[in-house]
C-alpha cells in the first residue's frame, strides 16, 4: 500500500481536495466521496482517507472501514489496463475461471494485482450482466465476450501491438518537426 | 385536491402529451426509413456501437437519408446486436433483423435501403403481420411471452422522455394525482401485486403499511442493487424504459405520502446510472418530477445512489446502512423500514420491477393484472435465462409457466443438442433443480417448495457438462466472500462449507462430509439475521438432494461424472484417430503441454496440463481425437512426456 505516488497522482490530491469541498460535511456522503475519488485517481490513496475523515469529522478508521467493506474500493493502484474477469454463474459455466487463469499465467501476476509496470491489473468481478454472452472479460472499457484460454494472447498481444505502433507514431512526430 | 385543480393538471399534462404525439407522428410520417438499434449494455457489449457508426458512416457515403433511432434492450440476448429497419417504401413491413454487425449493417444499406432487397437470409422476421415476410409472432420466443413490465423495452428511446410519453407514459401518475391514496393502494392490493426482488411481500400491504406509518418525512427508494450473478433485468429495465419506473416511484410516492426517493444502483451499471440521471433531469425539466409536480401540490424529489459493490446491500436494512454512510451490515427487523428506515423516517422498499409493474396496473386495472399468472401469484415474471441454452436472454411470461415450456419451448432448449443436466433458479439465495422437476410450474409458492426460490430472476440452464458440486462450491464461494461478518453461523459456517466443497471438487472428500454438509447447511440457515445467509446453503443443500449419487461419485470413486472438476480429469488423445503432422492442438495450448510422439501423432504432458480444454476444441472435428477421462488415473500412458531442456 505504502507506493510513492506519481506527480501525476499529486496533482489530482489538489484536485480531490477541491471537489472534497463541494460535498456537505454528512455521513451518507462518504460513500458518494469515495467513489468520487476513485473516479478521480482510480485507487484510493492512504492519503484521501485521511483527507476524507477530516472533511467529514469522522475517525480515518471508519471511512478505511466502510471502504473496505465495499468492493468497489481498491487500495492499489490499478493497471493502465484493467482486466476484469467475469465469474457470474453464467460465465462459470462456461468455463471463466479458466480464462481467469490464463490471464494471471501470462501477466505473472493474480488476481487483485497490477504488473510493477503499471501496464495491467487483473480483478475478478461478480456479474457484467452479459450473460449470454459468457465467458466475459472486460479490458479497459471494452467487453470481450465469448472468450476463450487462446483468445487471451491475442488481446494481450494487440495491446502490446498498439504500444508499439502509438510510440512509432510518436516518434516518427518528434522527427518530422 | 379540488376538482379545480383537477382541470388544471389535465391542461398542463395534455400540453406534454401534445409535443410528445407530435414529435411521434413528425418521426413516423418522415418519408425515409427508420433504423431501429438496441443500444443497452448487452447490444453494446456485441458490437451496437460499431454497427450504429457503421450504418451513420454507410448512409452518409451513399447519400441516403434515414432516421437512426438507438432504443433499449429487447431481451432477445442471444441475436444481439438486434435492428429493426422499417423501410416503407421497399413494400415491405418493418423487418427484424439479428446479430447484424458492422458489415452486415453496410450490407443493408446497399442492398435494402438502396436497392430494395431485404436480404431474406439475416431476417429474424418481421415485427407485424404480413403476407410477405413470416412475423416474428410465429416463433415461440415470442408468443408465448406476455410483456406487462417490459412492453416498451426495445421500442422506444430511453433517452427520450417523449417517447415514453407518446406511448401513454407518465398518463398514469396525471390519474393518480386526481385521486385520493386510498384508491391507489386499494387498486394495487386488488391487483395482488407482490414484489418482484425475490421475497414475494404484497405490494399494496407495504405501500398501506408506509402510508400508516408515523412520520413527517417519508422515503421510497427503488432497489436497482441487482447483485445475483446471472440476473440482469433491473438493468435492462433501467436501461431501455427508465421513466415508467420512475413514474412508479411517483405513484407509489404520492400513494405513501412521500417527497423523497432514491433510486439505488449498483456502480456496476454505469450506463443504467447514466440514462436514470438523465430520465430525472428530463421529467424535471417537464414538470412531471421536482417542486409542485404539474403544478399540483405533490412534490417529489428523486436522487440516484450509487451502490458500491457489496451483494447484501441487496437486503433492505443493509441497503439503507448504505445510503446512511456505513458498512451495509442488515439489522434485526422489527422495525420494519416501513416504520423506521432511511435516517429513521417510513421507507419503502421496492425491487424495480415491481415498482414497473405499477403504470400498467392502474392503467388497464386490478382484475386485468389477477387475469394473468395463477392466484396466489398474479403477474408476470422476468427470468434472466443463460448458461447453455439455445435462445438466451430475457423472457417475461405469465406466472405458472413450466419451467419445462419456458426452457424447451421458449428458449429452444439445450446448446448443441446436449441433456439437461439441472436448471438454477434465484442465484446464489436458490436451488438447483433436476429434470424430474421441469414441470414445477414457475410461481413464488411452486418454486419455493422445490427448494429453490424465484430470487431476482435469474435462470442458468446446465447442460450434462455441468458438474454439480463444483456449481454448488461456485455459489459458496460467492455467498463466502459476500456475507458481511455480522452473524457467525454464515461468516464461518459458509466458509467451512467452502471447505467441505472444496475438498470433493479436487477429490479428497471424506465419509463424513457429506453429513457434515447438511447438518452444517441446517445450523446456517437458522443461525443468521438475513436472507443472505438464511439461503446460502441452497445450493448446496438442493443440489446434495437431486443429486446425491454425484457427490458419492465425488467422495468414493475421486470421479467427476460431468468431467468439469479440474483435479479429477485428465486429458488425452485417441492415437487412433490423432492425425499425423496435425498441430492444431499444439498450437493453441497455453501451457505448452501438447508434446508430439515419436510416431509424430500428439501426447499430453500431464504435469504441465491446466485442463483448459482448448486442445478439445481445437482439434479440427474430422478428426476428434482429444478425450476426457475421469478419475484422472485411467488414463492411458502411451508415451512419457520429453525432458524440457
Amino acid at each position: 500500500m505504502n507506493q510513492e505516488l506519481t506527480t501525476e497522482e499529486q496533482a489530482a490530491l489538489k484536485n480531490i481536495a477541491a471537489k472534497l469541498s463541494t460535498f456537505e460535511r454528512q455521513r451518507g456522503n462518504l460513500i458518494p466521496v469515495l467513489q468520487m475519488i476513485q473516479e478521480e485517481i482510480a485507487y484510493l490513496p492512504p492519503e484521501t482517507l485521511k483527507m476524507v475523515a477530516e472533511h467529514l469529522g469522522i475517525f480515518e478508521c471508519e471511512v478505511y472501514g466502510v471502504a473496505t467493506f465495499y468492493n468497489q474500493f481498491r487500495f492499489r493502484p490499478p493497471g493502465k489496463h484493467p482486466i476484469k474477469v467475469c465469474l457470474g454463474t453464467a460465465c462459470h459455466v462456461r468455463a471463466g475461471d479458466i480464462i481467469l487463469e490464463n490471464f494471471e499465467r501470462k501477466l505473472e501476476i493474480s488476481e487483485g494485482e497490477t504488473t510493477p509496470d503499471r501496464e495491467f491489473s487483473i480483478e475478478r468481478v461478480a456479474c457484467v450482466g452479459c450473460c449470454a454472452m459468457a465467458p466475459v472479460a472486460i479490458i479497459g472499457e471494452t467487453v470481450h465476450g465469448q472468450m476463450a484460454p487462446s483468445k487471451v494472447e491475442g488481446l494481450l498481444m494487440r495491446i502490446e501491438i498498439e504500444k508499439e505502433m502509438e510510440e512509432r507514431e510518436k516518434q516518427k512526430n518528434e522527427s518530422g518537426r | 385536491m379540488s376538482p379545480a385543480d383537477n382541470e388544471k393538471l389535465d391542461q398542463v399534462f395534455s400540453a406534454i402529451r401534445e409535443e410528445a404525439e407530435k414529435r411521434r407522428k413528425a418521426f413516423r410520417e418522415a418519408p425515409v426509413p427508420k433504423i431501429h438499434i438496441g443500444m443497452a449494455t448487452c447490444g453494446i457489449a456485441s458490437g451496437a456501437l460499431e454497427t450504429k457508426k457503421a450504418f451513420e458512416e454507410t448512409l452518409a457515403e451513399r447519400n441516403i437519408e434515414a432516421l437512426i433511432h438507438p432504443v433499449g434492450c429487447i431481451g432477445h440476448c442471444y441475436a444481439e446486436p438486434v435492428v429493426i429497419i422499417d423501410h416503407p417504401d421497399s413494400g415491405f413491413p418493418p423487418i427484424f433483423y439479428h446479430e447484424v454487425t458492422a458489415g452486415k449493417a453496410k450490407m443493408l444499406v446497399k442492398l435494402f435501403l438502396e436497392e430494395g432487397d431485404p436480404r431474406f437470409e439475416h431476417i429474424l422476421g418481421a415485427t407485424v403481420e404480413n403476407d410477405l415476410i413470416p412475423s416474428v409472432m410465429e416463433f415461440s420466443r415470442f408468443n408465448q411471452e406476455k410483456r406487462v413490465v417490459m412492453e416498451k423495452c426495445g421500442y422506444i428511446d430511453p433517452e427520450d422522455i417523449y417517447d415514453y410519453i407518446a406511448e401513454g407514459g407518465y398518463s398514469m401518475l396525471v390519474k393518480v394525482l386526481q385521486l385520493t391514496p386510498d384508491k391507489i393502494i386499494k387498486e394495487v392490493r386488488n391487483s395482488g401485486l407482490r414484489g418482484r426482488g425475490g421475497a414475494g411481500f404484497p405490494t399494496g400491504k407495504k405501500w398501506e403499511l408506509a402510508m400508516h406509518a408515523e412520520g413527517q418525512i417519508k422515503i421510497v427508494i427503488c432497489n436497482a442493487d441487482e447483485g445475483d450473478p446471472g440476473a440482469y433485468m433491473d438493468r435492462t429495465i433501467l436501461e431501455s424504459n427508465p421513466h415508467q419506473v420512475l413514474e412508479g416511484m411517483a405513484i407509489c410516492a404520492y400513494a405513501v405520502g412521500a417527497n423523497k426517493a432514491v433510486v439505488y444502483i449498483r456502480a456496476e451499471y454505469p450506463l443504467a446510472v447514466k440514462i436514470v440521471t438523465k430520465a430525472i433531469q428530463q421529467a424535471k425539466e417537464l414538470g412531471l418530477l421536482g417542486k409542485g409536480i404539474l403544478s399540483s401540490t405533490f412534490d417529489l424529489e428523486i436522487d440516484v445512489f450509487r451502490g458500491s459493490g457489496a451483494f447484501v446491500c441487496g437486503e433492505e436494512t443493509a441497503l439503507i446502512r448504505s445510503i446512511e454512510g456505513y458498512r451495509g451490515m442488515p439489522r434485526h427487523r422489527p422495525p420494519y423500514p416501513v416504520e423506521k428506515g432511511l435516517w429513521g423516517h417510513p421507507t419503502v422498499i421496492n425491487n424495480v420491477k415491481t415498482l414497473a409493474s405499477v403504470p400498467p396496473i392502474l392503467e388497464n386495472g386490478a382484475t386485468w393484472f389477477r387475469g394473468i399468472g395463477t392466484e396466489n401469484s398474479p403477474g408476470t415474471a422476468i427470468f434472466s435465462v443463460v448458461g447453455n441454452v439455445v435462445h438466451a436472454g430475457l423472457v417475461e411470461i405469465p406466472m405458472g409457466v413450466t419451467l419445462r415450456t419456458l426452457i424447451f419451448d421458449i428458449c429452444g432448449g439445450i446448446l448443441n443438442k446436449k441433456k439437461f443436466r439441472a436448471v438454477q433458479i434465484g442465484g446464489p439465495s436458490g436451488g438447483c433443480l433436476p429434470a424430474d422437476l421441469l414441470d414445477t410450474p414457475i410461481d413464488f409458492d411452486s418454486l419455493t417448495e422445490a427448494g429453490a426460490m424465484m430470487g431476482s430472476g435469474g435462470m442458468v440452464v446446465m447442460d450434462e457438462d455441468t458438474c454439480m458440486v463444483d456449481v454448488a462450491r461456485y455459489f459458496l464461494d460467492f455467498t463466502q466472500k459476500e456475507s458481511c461478518g455480522k452473524c457467525t453461523f454464515c461468516r464461518i459456517g459458509t466458509h467451512h462449507l467452502l471447505r467441505i466443497l472444496e475438498r470433493l471438487t479436487k477429490g479428497e472428500g471424506q465419509d463424513k462430509d457429506l453429513e457434515q454438509l447438511e447438518s452444517l447447511s441446517e445450523d446456517i440457515k437458522t443461525g443468521s439475521l438475513c436472507g443472505l445467509g438464511k439461503t446460502a446453503p441452497n445450493p448446496a443443500l438442493t443440489s446434495l438432494k437431486y443429486f446425491r449419487d454425484e457427490y458419492e461419485a465425488h467422495v468414493k470413486e475421486k470421479r467427476c461424472p460431468a468431467l468439469m472438476c479440474r483435479s479429477l480429469i485428465a486429458y488425452y488423445f485417441d492415437l487412433d484417430l490423432c492425425a499425423r503432422g496435425c498441430d492444431a492442438c499444439a498450437t493453441c495450448c497455453p501451457v505448452e503441454a501438447v508434446f508430439t510422439t515419436s510416431n509424430r501423432k500428439k501426447g499430453v504432458d500431464q504435469e504441465l496440463c491446466v485442463k483448459c480444454g482448448e486442445c478439445m476444441v481445437a482439434c479440427p472435428p474430422e478428426y476428434d481425437a482429444v478425450r476426457k477421462v475421469s478419475p484422472s488415473n485411467l488414463v492411458p500412458v502411451v508415451e512419457r512426456a520429453p525432458e524440457k531442456k
